[in-house]
């Protein structure tokens, strides 16, 4: 285990001595010992003390130390030190203007990465996790990583927000914003101009939560309480939102109900119904919602509803009880908890959205659009959008941890190996025609949203000028001869290679949520629940969130990555990653520990152990995984919309800027490539992972809150 | 046993292990002579499997010391600890061959493949399973599936063979069979082992040693001959064995023995410690010898309350005169048994009674 140790202290050195220390594109910046700074030259210390440390059995507290102190003094000069001096005004008045030093590069990178592992050598010969220098090693660079790339940005919301646009600290300007009238007015009340941005969107987040817990509840009793054959087409509408880039809906819905929609018009022209902008606004962003969210609370309920033993039911039928009594006062009970969770599903979701409030949301702003007009709007206004950030945040995170503490307890349905026999009871009459009240409207308006998603980019003019056309295909899609052979002209291709690119580059982090999943599920550490609580916690954080934490945190030194691509692969790997620990979790719980033990007792250490059992039975999930986390990073917006450039622009943030200025033909053109091709991807993995195990992925446990990840917007 | 100087093979100093507020294992103290196979047993949460993995090094110790052959493992990752181990379940590697499961210690320790694949083919020899390669461990039975496991673990040569309750996934009748098969092999080899097991028979069975656990510490280690015949608890005598635990009076002692009164009967043990006055003392079911008749100066009466036939023995409950509360008989006759409501007298066959140390 010498040759671990040796090899990290010479990347370690690399990084001090031979790589370029500020800038990861700047590959002429000096290394740290000759960069002129002499605030780097303490780094050696730490380096010098591991060398020492290497000739000496009992040298480990030196060399935990040491590792500890690089890392810690790494981050303070780091953030002490900035672009134009001191990071702080205090140190300023204090001090003078101060030193000035670029963002960190690949041998800052390196520095830290070896400074971490010594770190973990230390603990692990110390004896943290039975002296598995691997699992200390991967916990501390998971934990870092997610310190890094997730608490940091949302650390720097924060302090951007008691700030003022100089950057000097503003309490009281923040408290203005804060509790300013633009967000928590009541004038809809008590007057005639609108509520405050919050109230707005609590309202909506609330009225789409309750609609898609209905419909949710409407599909899992109709599928499984009827003898209606549902459940195939249950399997098919729940991969609807996974490869349905979010706002294509509210796109769809402008092109059936807004002034020039199709409906519209064929009921101005046979009832003599007006015109309007009804569709702008509230009710728009709710339906779009409720049909984009709907499949997700569908999914929930089915798994609660499956989990009440059909054997209480019918204990119940023996004791007399009619259906509606039985219902009443058994089923209903049982499922009310999963109904609870399914509605803060929604209500997260929709509070996360920005897309389809963005495209039909009129002049009704919400949290999350608000704070894009902030940042990108004429005000740019980066301390308002950090306030409503915060807002957002608030709101979200509460949600959460009401679903996680307070439900976490109340969950009755079982879901345990033994089958319970029984059929279960038939629903009501009036209950089930109810049921077929609520799912059949929603069926019609999918069916005709995505039939308008499919057909609407072929027409000239949807509803005004039904010639088929392809021009908008061509405009985006065209490849043309040219003088150097053939070459993508179309104006879509740009942007849609970039998203895959992008997406492809992010796909493997997927790995990381799985690693984290192994470290969460067969180690055991001090800290590993409030590990598993944050790494949780950040999904719930809304996509606009991170997105605006994310250009003010690495727009700056110490750590500068916005303009590049890497930024956004970097976004997509860590808000995929609980589609990795999901999977991860969901899979490893399947196999027994005693496997692990068992390699581990035939020597095989930890990561040989990870290497050669667990992953090659994890595969088809770990695959599986990983074609979602695609997917998903194929069809998102709100984070990335705040990150793409000009030369790194996305499919989605392209189709939102296209319609945007109301051409609408493109959008949906290139939205129908995306979902055609998001689907023939689903249905290539499914054919080569085979149908059977995806099939099983799908039906994992469903109350392990299945929203908490799904969070995009 | 083996070289007088050689440290034993596995040594406790002072091992405590704790699962937050709980104690697993409190401040034990033990070594395994190097060849034997030690036997740890109790009921369950007893601490009899933290033992087990503490060995392993799947746990850490809390508090103490463990050492293999003298060299201190306490901190070491189980892949560094030269120790291997047989698991309830087996934990084959479902997707791995027959002998790639045997091989996979051999190729984690960097062993040439050729030469892992000859070792591996004679292990599986060893123990009956030659042919068997190129199956998967779900084409195997129960029986098979448990000598694979046996040749991975012996194929690397481990200091200490651990057993971790390995046949009680199999049926009764082929249990008796692995047992004999595991002791064979274990002989053979002259190998270290750990055995954990709730199942007393097994353990006196198989066993050099014993280590009865309770409690998160060590109730009574020695031979199975010391632990059925002489139980330093009530807990073990109740354990090994049925035993009825009935109160008695020492009335006077001599050196090694003791005279004890029960009921009528003045008997003359070793008194192992017991102090005068009233004492406990441990009486195996098959100790208690019925004839027909009433009691007399040298028998106790007893009355049969229940009686049940058993095939190749009788067992009764029964009443007797002096004692404060039924005892469990096993009686060989089943030619002329009692019936419930019979009039017995009740003597006693010294072997099977033993008076148990007040803690």
């Amino acid at each position: 285990m010498t040759r671990f140790r040796i090899v990290w202290l010479a990347i370690g050195w690399a990084g001090l001595l031979v790589l370029p220390w500020y800038g990861l594109d700047d590959v002429v910046s000096p290394p740290a010992l000759f960069a002129g700074s002499p605030w780097l030259l303490p780094l050696a210390l730490p380096l010098l003390v591991a060398v020492w440390a290497l000739f000496g059995r009992t040298r480990l507290r030196a060399l935990l130390a040491a590792g500890a102190a690089g890392l810690v003094w790494l981050a303070t000069q780091g953030l002490l030190i900035g672009q134009h001096g001191w990071a702080f005004g205090w140190l300023i008045a204090l001090l003078g203007p101060g030193p000035r030093q670029a963002a960190m590069g690949w041998g800052a990178v390196c520095y830290a990465l070896a400074c971490m592992m010594l770190l973990a050598y230390g603990l692990a010969r110390l004896g943290a996790c039975k002296g598995d220098v691997f699992v200390v090693g991967s916990i501390l660079l998971v934990v870092g990583l997610i310190a890094l790339f997730v608490f940091y940005p949302v650390l720097c919301i924060l302090s951007s927000a008691v700030r003022d646009n100089d950057g000097s600290f503003a309490p009281s300007l923040f408290a203005e914003k804060l509790f300013s009238r633009s967000i928590w007015g009541l004038d809809c009340v008590f007057g005639v101009r609108s509520c405050g941005v919050a109230w707005n969107t609590v309202a909506e987040a609330t009225l789409v939560g309750l609609l898609t817990t209905l419909l949710g509840l409407a599909f899992a009793l109709v599928a499984l309480r009827t003898r209606l054959p549902m459940k195939p087409l249950l399997r098919a509408l729940s991969i609807l939102p996974i490869i349905t880039p979010p706002f294509v809906i509210g796109l769809a819905l402008i092109l059936l109900f807004g002034r020039a929609g199709v409906v519209t018009v064929w009921l101005g022209n046979v009832f003599d119904i007006p015109r309007s902008r009804w569709i702008y606004g509230m009710p728009g962003i709710s339906i779009a919602q409720v049909l984009a969210f709907t499949p997700i609370a569908m999914m929930v309920l089915f798994g609660v509803l499956q989990g009440v033993a059909p054997s209480l039911e019918e204990a119940s039928q023996t004791l007399r009880a009619s259906p509606w009594y039985t219902f009443r006062t058994v089923t209903w009970p049982l499922i009310r908890p999963g109904l609870a969770n399914a509605f803060l599903i929604g209500f997260i979701e929709s509070m996360a959205d920005f897309a389809n409030p963005l495209v039909i949301g009129g002049n009704f702003t919400v949290l999350s659009t608000d704070i894009f007009f902030a940042v990108v709007g004429a005000s740019h206004d980066q301390g308002r959008a950090a306030v409503l950030a915060i807002v957002l945040l608030a709101f979200t995170l509460t949600a959460f941890l009401a679903q996680r503490f307070w439900l976490g307890r109340r969950s009755y349905a079982t879901v345990s190996g033994k089958g319970h026999t029984g059929i279960p009871a038939t629903l009501p009459a009036s209950v089930r025609a109810a049921c077929y009240s609520a799912i059949v409207p929603w069926l019609v308006l999918t069916v005709a949203v995505y039939g308008m998603i499919l057909v609407g980019g072929f027409v000239v003019s949807v509803g005004r000028d039904n010639t088929p056309t392809l021009e908008y295909f061509w405009t985006a899609f065209s490849i043309e001869r040219g003088v150097g052979g053939w070459f993508l002209s179309g104006s879509a291709w740009n942007s849609f290679i970039v998203t895959i690119e992008v997406a492809l580059i992010a796909m493997p982090f997927t790995a990381l949520g799985i690693l984290t999943a192994y470290l969460l599920d067969r180690q055991s550490f001090p800290g590993r629940r409030s590990f598993e609580f944050l790494a949780m916690m950040s999904f719930a954080i809304p996509g606009t969130v991170i997105g605006v934490a994310y250009i003010l945190a690495f727009n700056v030194p110490p750590v500068s990555l916005t303009g590049t691509g890497t930024i956004i692969a970097i976004a997509f790997a860590f808000r995929n990653m609980p589609v990795g620990i999901r999977a991860g979790l969901a899979n490893l719980s399947q196999i027994d520990r005693s496997l692990d033990e068992a390699s581990l007792t035939l020597g095989a250490h930890s990561f040989g152990t990870l290497m050669r059992v667990i992953v090659p039975m994890l595969r088809p999930a770990i695959v599986t995984a990983m074609t979602y986390s695609f997917v998903r990073a194929v069809t998102a917006v709100s984070a990335v919309i705040f990150l793409v450039t000009g030369h790194y622009n996305l499919a989605t943030v392209y189709i939102v800027g296209r319609a945007d200025v109301g051409e609408y033909g493109v959008a949906i053109v290139y939205s129908a490539v995306l979902v055609i091709f998001m689907m023939m991807v689903l249905i290539l993995i499914q054919v080569l992972v085979g149908e059977r195990r995806i099939g099983r992925r799908t039906e994992t446990p469903p109350l392990e809150a299945p929203g908490l990840a799904l969070v995009q917007g | 046993m083996s070289g007088g100087n050689a440290s034993p093979a596995v040594e406790f100093r002072d091992v405590t292990k704790r699962y937050g507020n709980v104690t697993a294992l409190h401040a034990v103290n033990f070594s395994i002579a190097r060849g034997t196979l030690m036997t740890l047993l109790g009921p369950s949460g007893c601490g009899k499997t933290t033992i087990l993995r503490l060995i392993a090094g799947l746990e850490q110790a809390s508090q103490g010391q463990i050492l293999i052959e003298g060299v201190d493992v306490t901190l070491l990752s189980a892949a560094e600890r030269d120790v291997s181990m047989v698991f309830q379940s087996y934990a084959l590697f479902p997707h791995m061959t027959v002998l790639e499961n045997v091989c996979y210690g051999l190729r984690a320790s960097g062993m040439r493949k050729a030469q892992a694949v000859e070792l591996a083919q004679a292990k599986l020899a060893l123990v009956g399973l030659a042919g068997y390669d190129a199956r998967l461990p779900s084409e195997l039975s129960g029986g098979q599936q448990q000598r694979v496991a046996v040749a991975r673990a012996i194929v690397l040569e481990p200091k200490v063979l651990l057993f971790d309750e390995p046949l009680s996934n199999l049926d009764a009748k082929l249990r008796r069979h692995v047992r004999e098969e595991i002791h064979e092999l274990q002989q053979n080899l002259a190998l270290t082992a750990v055995y954990v097991t709730h199942d007393q028979q097994e353990a006196l069975a198989i066993s050099d040693r014993i280590m009865v656990m309770n409690m998160a510490r060590i109730a009574q280690d020695g031979t199975p001959r010391q632990l059925y015949e002489q139980p330093s608890s009530q807990f073990v005598a109740d354990f090994i064995g049925d035993a009825n635990i009935v109160p008695v009076v020492i009335e006077g002692r001599q050196g090694e023995l003791a005279s004890v009164r029960l009921g009528r009967l003045l008997l003359t043990l070793p008194h192992r410690g017991a102090i005068d006055g009233s004492a406990e003392l441990s009486i195996r079911p098959q100790a208690l010898l019925l004839a027909p008749g009433a009691g007399s100066s040298d028998a106790l009466a007893g009355r049969v309350s229940k009686a049940a036939y058993l095939g190749s023995h009788m067992e009764y409950r029964m009443a007797v005169h002096g004692l404060s509360k039924e005892v469990f008989v096993i009686a060989q006759d089943v030619e002329a048994p009692f019936a419930a409501g019979d009039e017995v007298a009740v003597t006693l066959a010294l072997s099977g009674v033993a008076l148990v140390p007040q803690r």
